[in-house]
């Protein structure tokens, strides 16, 4: 099996393009997460035309909601959650400029088109391993919608964090259908 | 008249505390959550040695690293630390005293899910407000009255990852074995990589639809080193869980040998005129933890 690739984030589209299906990635730098409800705020906010909480420019949003963090701990259980649910909010992230998306399962059409037309890319993390996946976790910190507990949207700092490329930007998915 | 009363010894009344049961339910939150059973793991293995695709065994690679890691830390083994289901057996000679089973079974959970930094995972309303609970109660608590004089409480923290893909029909009487294999294997398919492959099918048939719903689940908790007793079923196991393997969907639907590591089948009784199947998926993270008071 090839080597795992060392990307840093964010993940300019010089750097996207050269991904393909398959490969493995370890990823470190800045990432956010935001899951179903916080999904549904941001696209709100960019149709109302309003200032978004953080600039999406070749960043990339992590699906997950983690358990709480025990005292002294940087983040709790940390895998990613069922992507296909963000779908619908998917394509217009993407086109705001959203750089690639973590999370797990397949995508729809929609999304696999969506990420070609912004080449940008889909990584699956691996879905269950929560407790390996937080130790890759530098720092988190609250950005925005804390009143969605553990669907807030935080900004993490990780090192090293292990995902494969699953729709790359020319449409070629992991995925069998 | 003389009235003779005779109590025999077995069928004397053994008083349980409510207190007992909360405290009982916290723990096995927490155990359920930080450490697979036995069964579970030794299954896990087992499809990695068999695993044929590099990316597959990559993924049973971290798999294995996930689960020590939890259980060394004490983290929660997936974030998704679900909604937990209760199965509470009481003996029949037992009186449960000091307050209420439900009360005391849902103090039990958000006590083990503060302690345990378990994730609140539970909205009050499912349609309109969604709000978080914050305790991640109520749980789904199934009660059922058994010969004895002990309690056996399982608790079954649930993932919804798999639990979404999950289906329930009731097909024609002459739909048969072919019909039920049809609808396992076809479940399994659609859901394809979101339930975290390698899966487990917990499949319950016959019944009414809640009982085939409720069978179900409790397929999905029946050890996997077991088989259903009758030996046609036992059968229907093997070959299903075959087939279920040749498509290729892999270990998190990267393609590989391994797409489920056992399909378990609990039946009942039915009508003449149905055949009620419920297809609950489980992930690997198969969490469940019993004890007896």
């Amino acid at each position: 099996m090839k080597k795992e690739r060392k990307l840093d984030t964010p993940l300019t589209e010089k750097v996207r393009r050269s991904l393909r299906a398959g490969d493995r990635v370890l990823i470190s730098g800045t990432i956010y997460t935001a899951r179903d409800m916080a999904h549904k705020r941001l696209v709100e906010t960019i149709n109302e035309k309003g200032k978004l909480p953080f600039d999406l420019r070749d960043q990339i949003i992590y699906y997950t909601g983690p358990t709480p963090a025990r005292e002294g701990e940087i983040i709790g259980s940390c895998g990613p959650t069922t992507s296909v649910r963000m779908d619908k909010y998917t394509p217009i992230l993407l086109e705001a400029g959203l750089g690639g998306v973590i999370g797990k399962g397949q995508r729809g059409s929609d999304v696999i088109s969506a990420l070609r037309k912004s080449k940008s890319v889909y990584f699956a993390a691996i879905g269950g391993a929560g407790a390996l996946l937080s130790t890759k976790v530098k720092n988190a910190k609250l950005v925005a919608y804390e009143d969605l507990g553990c669907e807030a949207i935080r900004q993490l700092k990780v090192l090293d964090f292990p995902v494969i490329v699953a729709v790359d930007t020319y449409s070629r998915s992991i995925y069998k259908r | 008249m003389l009235v003779i009363v005779v109590i025999r010894i077995k069928d004397k009344v053994i008083r349980i505390k409510v207190k007992t049961i909360t405290e009982a339910v916290a723990k096995l939150c927490i155990k359920a959550n930080y450490e697979l059973p036995k069964d579970v793991i030794g299954k896990i293995k087992e499809a990695k040695d068999k695993e044929k695709s590099e990316l597959g065994k990559y993924c049973f690679g971290q798999i294995m690293r996930n689960l020590r890691i939890a259980k060394l830390k004490k983290i929660p083994i997936c974030q998704d630390t679900g909604m937990v289901i209760i199965f509470v057996e009481i003996g029949q000679n037992v009186h449960i005293t000091g307050g209420r089973l439900t009360d005391a079974i849902n103090k039990g959970v958000k006590i083990g899910y503060k302690k345990g930094y378990l994730r609140s995972s539970i909205v009050d309303d499912p349609i309109f407000a969604r709000k978080n609970t914050g305790d991640n109660t109520p749980a789904v608590i199934h009660t059922s009255i058994v010969s004895g004089s002990k309690i056996k409480i399982t608790v079954v923290p649930k993932g919804f990852g798999s639990e979404n893909m999950s289906r329930l029909r009731v097909l024609k009487p002459t739909d048969g074995a072919e019909g039920v294999e049809k609808l396992v294997v076809d479940t399994v398919k659609q859901a394809g990589a979101n339930p975290c492959p390698p899966i487990i099918v917990g499949v319950g048939i016959g019944g009414t639809i809640e009982k085939a719903a409720m069978l179900s689940k409790q397929a999905l908790i029946r050890s996997l080193n077991t088989h259903n007793p009758d030996a046609k079923i036992a059968e229907l196991e093997k070959r299903i869980l075959i087939k279920i393997n040749k498509l290729g969907i892999g270990p998190q639907g990267f393609g590989g040998s391994i797409t489920a590591l056992s399909i378990n089948i609990e039946t009942y009784p039915t009508h003449i005129a149905g055949l009620p199947v419920a297809v609950n998926i489980g992930c690997y993270v198969s969490r469940h933890a019993s004890v007896i008071l």
